[in-house]
């Protein structure tokens, strides 16, 4: 597959409104080829819209998109011939076969004769479906389906690969050996924008797109995304964790609280936070208090970023 | 459009019809059941209609008549009465729906032309009873006055040919009802299927696949359509050959022309299944809409109550719908042997129905999810 230099996607100020419900919010993206992209974000965050969007599903009711150099939604047309997407419930055909199902779809992306059954016969390999052929899609298990929807959005080879929340409905195993697979188109030359709300799988992403009420939040690789956290993180080993987490929440520069095992830890937006007011208020609490500095992770970068964001609404607001 | 696309979605379609059970049942079963219980139940010949018989004459001429009306068997003698009160009482409590009364001056009054020689007492307040029963007394009246002006005795004096006339086979009500019960099955078919077809995509999220892949709405709807359309004609071959076999319903004129309006017809009622399905979210909705469509149809064609006998706003409303048209077409087809070319007109009114009802449904096809 050749590999272009124009960007896969590229939105400026991309929104979209349901009445007066804004789920998508003057969205920025910038999605670069062979890259594979995270959104991440609660339920609500306007990750399904998004991809809905970036598919042609849904109209945008403001904004620039370009879908691998096609404007979106005149040229909607030639965005459905090259991308792949695969939706958040199972949605290719209950009551056909796996072989009827993928039959149909090469049909409908235009991969015909030889070349289907060539492309089928590799999905059945690469897919581990070859045994489930002659199965009803509505009676395999969700992560047969999985793979089965998978293999139904990347038979027409896709330049693009929209998945959204591909892993909610499958076990462990399923979930690392379908991130394999992802990580395998990605070699291949396939972009792959994958929305979550998985930490660890966030992690995987090249670059990911924190995503809360529609807007975005914070943007950058996981990698840098922690580095650049605006605070730090400090672990609290101390006799009667719940008492200090209640004392703790909702001090000044902590955003958040959260007990793991015996020990707590605590996120603040102040960056190299030592013996300064949050130590003071745990020394208060208890005395024989042990307080270190961690590094932190994703979900501190999840929580820093959302939280950052109610407060500049909070502030707007007053 | 692409060829290979709209094949596609065929096949897929009728993959999913063979393993559907139901709708392959309803396919079959509707007609099969409609047709039965139509063609039996709604019968406008009434016969055997329970009477009774207060015969105070009791002469030659008087049993003959009564043998006649029996044999008839429009009217069914349950009671031999020996007064008119038991008349009265018997139709009170509606164990009979008429009564024949022969007056004790029956051959007096045969002789008078100016007189009514005989009754028929009649529950009017069933309005089918009463038609059926004005006109079984007028006949044999007619020929009775007839015989008896001739001077003829005995037999002549009632020709049998009038009454086998009136009953004769040509009157049977599933000969009209048949061609009219295939327009009405294939309404309530068609539109249903149809409609459910295509919202069924919608419903159970394959439409977000379908949406964006190449395919276009317009492929989807046809190729799911196709299919209905190999269906209604089965459906129409169906009612033609339980209709012959079990009610002896001819095809006076062309199988052809049979074959050509039903399929003029089915593209009506799968346009307006198409319709119905860009307007309903579920398939309930979908069953729901195809059901409001029928109604009207079904009373306003001339399929349950005569054309000409409707106020003109009615006639006029049911000039909309396409099954009055096809009923029309059908039945003089079938009937009256006319030729498909002498009824253009009908074949035009279901061309307009279909061009206009499909460009709607066309132009709100849903070219994204929202």
């Amino acid at each position: 597959m050749a590999i272009d230099d124009t960007p896969a996607i590229v939105a400026h100020g991309l929104t979209k409104q349901f009445g007066k419900l804004v789920a998508v919010d003057h969205l920025d993206l910038r999605v670069r080829r062979t890259e594979i992209y995270g959104f991440l974000g609660p339920n609500g965050s306007g990750k399904s819209t998004t991809i809905r969007m970036l598919c042609g599903l849904l109209d945008a009711t403001s904004g620039d998109v370009e879908v691998l150099g096609h404007k979106l939604p005149q040229e909607a047309a030639a965005v459905k011939r090259s991308i792949g997407y695969m939706t958040q419930k199972f949605s290719l055909y209950d009551d056909l076969s796996v072989s009827e199902n993928l039959d149909f779809l090469a049909a409908v992306h235009g991969v015909t004769g030889a070349k289907a059954r060539q492309r089928i016969d590799e999905m059945y390999q690469r897919y581990h479906l070859g045994d489930l052929k002659n199965q009803l899609a509505g009676t395999m298990s969700g992560g047969q389906r999985q793979r089965l929807a998978l293999a139904g959005a990347v038979l027409h080879e896709p330049e693009l690969l929209l998945l959204d929340e591909p892993t909610s409905a499958v076990d462990p195993q399923s979930r690392r050996d379908f991130w394999d697979a992802l990580f395998d188109l990605s070699e291949a030359g396939t972009t792959l924008l994958v929305s979550t709300h998985y930490m660890d799988e966030a992690e995987r992403c090249h670059t990911l797109a924190i995503l809360d009420h529609g807007r975005l939040v914070a943007n950058g690789s996981p990698h840098e995304l922690m580095k650049n956290l605006p605070g730090s993180t400090v672990r609290i080993t101390c006799g009667e964790p719940r008492r200090m987490q209640q004392a703790l929440v909702g001090e000044p520069h902590v955003l958040g609280v959260a007990q793991i095992g015996s020990d707590l830890r605590v996120l603040t937006d102040v960056r190299d936070d030592k013996g300064d007011a949050l130590l003071e208020r745990v020394r208060a609490v208890d005395p024989r208090a042990h307080v270190e500095p961690v590094a932190p992770n994703l979900e501190d970068v999840f929580v820093a970023s959302t939280r950052k964001h109610a407060q500049e609404t909070e502030k707007a607001a007053a | 459009m692409k060829l290979a696309r709209l094949l596609a979605v065929v096949r897929k379609e009728l993959i999913q019809l063979r393993r559907d059970r139901l709708t392959f049942a309803m396919i079959i079963g509707i007609p099969t059941l409609q047709l039965l219980l139509f063609g039996f139940a709604i019968n406008l010949d009434i016969r055997h209609l329970p009477a009774a018989l207060l015969d105070q004459a009791n002469t030659v001429h008087s049993r003959e008549l009564i043998a006649e009306l029996a044999s008839s068997q429009v009217l069914d003698f349950r009671r031999h009465v020996a007064a008119p009160q038991e008349v009265d009482a018997l139709m009170r409590r509606g164990e009979i729906s008429a009564a024949v009364v022969i007056p004790p001056d029956f051959e007096t009054r045969l002789a008078r032309p100016d007189r009514s020689a005989w009754q028929v007492v009649v529950d009017g307040s069933d309005q089918s009873v009463q038609a059926a029963a004005r006109q079984l007394a007028i006949f044999p009246l007619d020929s009775l006055a007839y015989g008896d002006s001739s001077n003829r005795p005995g037999t002549q004096a009632i020709p049998p040919v009038e009454i086998v006339n009136f009953y004769n086979p040509e009157r049977r009500a599933p000969v009209n009802t048949v061609p009219g019960l295939i327009g009405v099955i294939l309404t309530m078919t068609m539109v249903i299927f149809t409609a459910m077809a295509i919202v069924r995509e919608r419903e159970r999220g394959n439409m977000e696949m379908l949406i964006a892949t190449p395919l276009s709405s317009l492929e989807l709807t046809i190729g799911k359509v196709i299919p209905y359309i190999a269906i209604g004609l089965v459906q129409v071959t169906l009612i033609l050959i339980l209709g012959l076999l079990v009610f002896d319903v001819p095809v006076r004129g062309s199988l052809l022309g049979v074959y050509v309006a039903s399929l003029a017809y089915i593209s009506a009622t799968l346009a307006l299944g198409v319709l119905i399905s860009t307007l309903a979210k579920s398939q309930f909705q979908a069953m729901q809409m195809a059901f409001f469509t029928f109604l009207p149809q079904i009373l306003l064609s001339g399929f349950m109550f005569p054309f000409d006998g409707m106020p003109k706003a009615a006639q006029w409303l049911a000039e909309i719908f396409p099954l009055t048209h096809f009923l029309r077409l059908i039945r003089g087809i079938m009937l009256r042997e006319a030729q498909i070319g002498e009824m253009w007109m009908e074949v035009v009114a279901l061309g307009v129905f279909v061009v206009v009802v499909m460009g709607i449904a066309v132009r709100r096809f849903p070219k994204t999810l929202d």
